[in-house]
C-alpha cells in the first residue's frame, strides 16, 4: 500500500470539522480532535465525528485502521491497555467523557458494548442478564423476570429460549449467544450501543438476524457499529465513516459514501481494490 | 439504574463524586493492596531482622568478619574459642556446584527428550514422573540417603559412607526435577520456525539441537541451572543426614564435611540465645540470606538476556 | 564421525537419560512403599510415639502435620489469592510493581531453614512464645505465599480477555468483575495450585524445626477447648510434624526401631503427597469440565 492522501492535511481537517456540524439531527456523541496513542504509536489521528441520535453509524476500513480503537474509546474500554492514551474530546451529554474524573463504571452502563466474539458468562441464560442488574441493586425477583423477558424480546431471542432460561448460556448457538450478549447489554437500558464487529464470527443466517435486530434497535438507541463487511454497512447504517491508517478519511451519509464518495481512497476501498 | 437517572444531570451521573463512587471497588482495591503490602513487609522484615541479628557477632562480639569468613578453624566451645566458617562455606559451595554439574546435563537432557525427541512419552510419562519427584519431601530423600546410599558408599568406596559424595548425590536427585522442569519450559517455548529452518537446511536433529536450539535457549537453561543451585545451596536436612557434619575441610570427596545449613540446623537449637557461638550461627543465617539474594540477581540478569 | 551416526548416538543418550529418571522414581517409590507399607498399620497410625521404647506410632505427628497444614492454608490462601489478584489486575507496570515482584521472588527462593530461623527469631526469641503451632504455620506461610500468588496470577491471566471485557462493559466495577467473573473462572487453577502447595507444606521440615519444635505434649483428643494445654487444637503448643519426626528419629532418636518408624512415616508422608497430587489433577479437571460444560 503506497497510497498518500491527495489533499494537504489542513484542508482535510477543515472539511471533517464541517461534517460534525452540517447535520440537522441531534448529535449524541461529538468527537473532537480525538487522538489515541498506544505508546508512541498514534492509532487514531485527530478524528472528528458527530454521531447522531437514533441512527446507525458504521465504521469501516481495513484491519488496523483504528476503527476498533475508536469505538473502544467511546466507553473507555481502552483504559484496560496500560500504554494507551487519548487526546481531544468526546462530548456526551455535555461532558467530555475522556476526563480523568469520569466515573467509567456509570459511563459503561449508559454506553453499552457488544464484542466481536460472543462472550456470555458461563452461567445460565437468565443469570447472564441479571448479573449486572443485581450488581446495580435490582433484587426484586418479579422486576428481574420482567427485565429478562423484555430484553430477550428486544434482542429477538425470547421465543427461542423462553423454555430454557436456566440452562447454561454456553449451550446456545453462536448467533444466539451474540443476541444474548446484546440482550444483556440492553437490560442495562443504555443510551448508546457500541457493536464491535458483532456478526463477523457468525454464520450468514445468524448474521442476517443480527442485522435485522440492529434496524429494529435503532428506534430506541443510537448505534455505532464497526464492520468489515461493506454490504452490511450499506444495509444497516445511516452514516458511514471510512478509516484509513488512523485517519477518518471520509464521514458522510451511507448512501453517499457507497454511491458517490468524495475521496478516491474511499472509492478504492469500497470497490474492493484493497483491504 | 441508568434510565431512572437519565433525567438527572450528566455531571451527577458521570463525574466521580462521593455519591456515585463505588465503595466495593474502593474496599476491594484496599484489600488486595494490603496483601501486596504484607508481602513487601515480610520481605523487608526478614531482611532487617536477620541482618540485625546476624551482624551482632561482628559488632557486639567483635569477631573480625574477614577472619570469620576465611579462617578454617571452627572451635566455638574450646578454651581458645575460634570462629572460622570457611570449611562450611567450602562445603556449601562444593555440594552446590558438584550437584549442579551432574544435574545440569541430566536435567537439560531430559528436557530435550521431552521437547524434541519424544514429546508424547515426555508428556504422558516423564512429566508426571518429574512432578512426583518434586513432591517427595526432602527429609525422605535424606532418609533414603541415610539408609541406602551411605551404607552403599561405605561398602564400595573409601571412607565411612557419610561424605561430601553422599551429599552431592542426594542433592543431585533433589534438584534434577527443578532443573528439568524449567529447562523443559525453555525448550518448549522456542519457536517452531527455528527447528523447521534448521531441519530444512539438511541438519540432523542432533545438529539442530546443538547448534540452534541450545544456543537459542541458553539464558533460560542457565536460569534452570541457577535455580537448581539455589535449591541445593539452601537445602538443610537432607544434606545434614548424609554428609557427616565435621568441622574440617574435606581432603577428598569421600571425606565427611559440613555446610552452612547443616551447622546452623544442628547447633542453633543447642546454643544459648545471645552467646557468641549463637551469634556466629545467626551470621551464617545472614550469609545464607545474602547468597540467596545473589542467586536472584543472577536469575534476573539471565532473564534480561533471554532472546526468545 | 558421520553426522547421522552422531545423531543416533545423541538420541540414544537422551533415551537413556529419560530412562534413568523413570527408573529413579520407580526405585524411590518401590523403596519407600515396600519398606514402609508393612509398618503402616492401624495401630501405627493411632498410637502415640515413644521416645525410647520400640513400637511407637505416629498419631500425634500425623495430626500435627494436618493441623499445621490447615492453619497455614487458612492464612495463606486469602493472602496469596488477594496478592495474586493485585498482581494480575491492579499492579501497573512500573517501579513499585517490579519491586513487589522482586519481593515475591525473594520469598519464593528463601532457603526453608532461613525461614525457620526468622520464625525462631520472631516467635521464639522476640515474642517469647516458645515453639508453637502458630509460629510454625506463619513460617510456612512465608514460603507458601509466593506459590499462591503465582498460581492465582497465572489462573486469572488465563481467563479469556472476553469474559473480563464483557463484565466491565456492562458497567460493573473491576472488583465486582474479579469476584463474580474472574475468580470463579480461575477457581480450578487456584484450587489445583493450592492442593499442590499443600503437598509441599505437608512435607516441609526445616522451617518447622525451630518454630513448631521437636516435641508434642501429651494430648487428650477428647479435649476440644482450643485454650487447654493438652488440647490438640491449642495453637500455642509445640507440635512435631511427621516430616520433622522422620528427621528427629534418624538424627537424635533413642528408640530401637528407628528404621521401622522412619520407614512407616516416610510411606505415610509420600502417600499423602501422592494423594494431594492426584486429588489436585482430578478436582481441577472435574471442576473445569463442570464450568465449561455445554449444560
Amino acid at each position: 500500500m503506497n497510497y498518500t492522501v491527495d489533499s494537504p492535511k489542513e484542508t482535510k481537517k477543515e472539511k471533517l470539522l464541517n461534517y460534525s456540524t452540517q447535520f440537522n439531527k441531534e448529535v449524541v456523541l461529538d468527537v473532537k480532535n480525538l487522538s489515541i496513542f498506544y505508546g508512541n504509536k498514534e492509532a487514531v489521528k485527530r478524528a472528528n465525528m458527530g454521531i447522531e441520535k437514533n441512527a446507525v453509524t458504521a465504521l469501516i476500513g481495513p484491519s488496523g485502521c483504528g476503527k476498533s480503537t475508536f469505538i473502544r474509546s467511546i466507553n473507555r474500554m481502552n483504559d484496560l491497555i496500560p500504554s494507551s492514551r487519548a487526546e481531544g474530546e468526546i462530548i456526551y451529554d455535555g461532558i467530555n467523557i475522556l476526563r480523568s474524573d469520569v466515573n467509567v463504571v456509570a459511563l459503561r452502563a449508559e454506553i453499552g458494548m457488544v464484542f466481536q466474539k460472543p462472550n456470555p458468562f458461563p452461567k445460565s441464560i437468565y443469570n447472564n442478564i441479571t448479573h449486572a442488574l443485581k450488581y446495580n441493586g435490582q433484587k426484586n425477583k418479579q422486576a428481574l423476570d420482567q427485565i429478562v423477558e423484555e430484553s430477550l424480546r428486544k434482542a429477538a431471542l425470547w421465543d427461542e429460549v423462553k423454555d430454557r432460561l436456566h440452562q447454561s448460556a454456553l449451550s446456545l448457538s453462536g448467533g444466539q449467544q451474540q443476541r444474548l450478549c446484546i440482550a444483556r447489554t440492553l437490560a442495562m437500558e443504555p443510551r448508546i450501543l457500541l457493536l464491535d464487529e458483532p456478526a463477523s464470527a457468525l454464520d450468514p443466517v445468524s448474521n442476517a438476524k443480527i442485522e435485522e435486530l440492529i434496524l429494529q434497535l435503532k428506534e430506541d438507541y443510537s448505534i455505532v457499529i464497526v464492520t468489515h463487511n461493506m454490504s452490511q454497512a450499506s444495509r444497516v447504517s445511516d452514516k458511514t465513516a471510512f478509516f484509513f491508517n488512523g485517519d477518518v478519511v471520509e464521514y458522510d451519509d451511507t448512501k453517499k459514501i457507497f454511491t458517490n464518495p468524495s475521496e478516491t481512497k474511499t472509492e478504492e476501498y469500497i470497490s474492493g481494490r484493497f483491504g | 439504574m441508568a434510565k431512572a437517572s437519565v433525567s438527572s444531570s450528566a455531571h451527577d451521573r458521570l463525574i466521580l463524586t462521593k455519591n456515585n463512587r463505588r465503595w466495593d471497588e474502593v474496599r476491594g482495591r484496599a484489600l488486595v493492596t494490603t496483601c501486596a503490602v504484607i508481602m513487601i513487609a515480610a520481605t523487608i522484615a526478614i531482611t532487617i531482622f536477620l541482618a540485625q541479628k546476624g551482624l551482632q557477632s561482628f559488632f557486639v562480639n567483635n569477631i573480625h568478619p574477614i577472619a570469620y569468613l576465611t579462617s578454617t578453624n571452627w572451635n566455638p566451645t574450646g578454651e581458645n574459642a575460634s570462629y572460622g566458617i570457611f570449611p562450611f562455606i567450602f562445603g556449601s559451595l562444593a555440594v552446590t556446584f558438584l550437584s549442579a554439574l551432574v544435574a545440569a546435563p541430566l536435567g537439560i537432557g531430559a528436557a530435550i527428550f521431552m521437547s524434541e525427541i519424544s514429546p508424547k512419552f515426555g508428556k504422558k510419562v516423564l512429566q508426571p514422573v518429574i512432578e512426583l519427584l518434586v513432591g517427595i519431601p526432602s527429609v525422605v530423600y535424606g532418609f533414603i540417603g541415610l539408609v541406602v546410599l551411605v551404607p552403599l558408599v561405605r561398602d564400595h568406596l573409601p571412607g565411612n559412607g557419610f561424605s561430601l559424595f553422599a551429599g552431592v548425590v542426594v542433592l543431585t536427585v533433589m534438584i534434577l526435577p527443578t532443573v528439568t522442569t524449567i529447562a523443559t519450559d525453555a525448550m518448549r517455548s522456542l519457536p517452531n520456525s527455528l527447528r523447521q529452518g534448521s531441519l530444512a537446511l539438511g541438519a540432523t536433529r542432533w545438529q539442530t539441537i546443538r547448534k540452534v536450539l541450545i544456543p537459542a535457549a541458553l539464558p533460560s537453561l542457565l536460569t534452570a541451572i541457577v535455580l537448581g543451585m539455589a535449591r541445593a545451596f539452601g537445602e538443610a536436612l537432607a544434606v545434614q543426614m548424609v554428609i557427616g557434619n565435621t568441622r574440617d575441610i574435606p581432603g577428598s570427596i569421600f571425606d565427611t564435611s559440613a555446610t552452612l545449613t547443616t551447622i546452623v540446623t544442628l547447633n542453633i537449637g543447642h546454643t544459648t540465645d545471645g552467646s557468641i557461638e549463637n551469634n556466629t550461627l545467626w551470621s551464617m543465617g545472614l550469609i545464607l540470606l545474602i547468597i540467596s539474594f545473589i542467586f536472584i540477581l543472577v536469575v534476573r540478569y539471565l532473564s534480561g538476556r533471554r532472546k526468545v | 564421525m558421520n553426522s547421522r551416526i552422531t545423531d543416533r548416538i545423541a538420541t540414544g543418550v537422551f533415551y537413556t537419560i529419560a530412562a534413568i529418571m523413570v527408573a529413579l522414581l520407580l526405585y524411590l517409590f518401590y523403596f519407600i512403599l515396600a519398606n514402609g507399607l508393612p509398618q503402616v498399620t492401624w495401630d501405627f497410625l493411632t498410637s502415640e510415639s515413644s521416645s525410647y521404647k520400640a513400637g511407637g506410632g505416629i498419631r500425634d505427628q500425623l495430626f500435627n502435620s494436618l493441623y499445621i497444614l490447615v492453619i497455614t492454608m487458612i492464612i495463606t490462601v486469602p493472602l496469596g489469592v488477594f496478592g495474586g489478584v493485585y498482581m494480575a489486575e491492579y499492579a501497573k507496570p512500573g517501579k513499585l510493581t517490579s519491586f513487589i515482584r522482586s519481593c515475591i521472588e525473594m520469598l519464593a527462593s528463601l532457603p526453608s531453614i532461613v525461614v525457620g530461623l526468622f520464625g525462631l527469631l520472631i516467635f521464639v526469641n522476640k515474642m517469647g512464645l516458645g515453639y508453637t503451632i502458630i509460629g510454625g504455620a506463619l513460617a510456612l506461610t512465608i514460603f507458601n505465599i509466593p506459590v499462591m500468588v503465582r498460581v492465582t496470577e497465572d489462573a486469572i491471566n488465563s481467563v479469556p480477555k472476553e469474559q473480563k471485557e464483557a463484565s466491565l462493559a456492562l458497567g460493573i466495577t473491576r472488583w465486582h468483575t474479579i469476584k463474580t467473573v474472574l475468580l470463579p473462572y480461575a477457581f480450578p487453577g487456584i484450587l489445583t495450585g493450592a492442593i499442590l502447595a499443600s503437598g509441599r507444606v505437608f512435607g516441609e521440615a526445616a522451617a518447622l524445626l525451630y518454630t513448631a519444635g521437636l516435641s508434642t505434649p501429651s494430648l487428650d483428643y477428647g479435649n476440644w477447648n482450643p485454650l487447654a494445654d493438652n488440647s490438640p487444637l491449642n495453637i500455642f503448643r509445640p507440635a512435631e510434624t511427621l516430616a520433622v519426626h522422620i528427621w528427629s528419629v534418624n538424627t537424635q532418636g533413642l528408640i530401637p526401631d528407628i528404621r521401622e518408624v522412619a520407614n512407616g512415616a516416610s510411606a505415610v508422608l509420600v502417600i499423602a503427597v501422592l494423594v494431594f497430587n492426584i486429588l489436585a489433577r482430578w478436582l481441577g479437571s472435574v471442576i473445569h469440565k463442570k464450568l465449561t460444560a455445554g449444560k
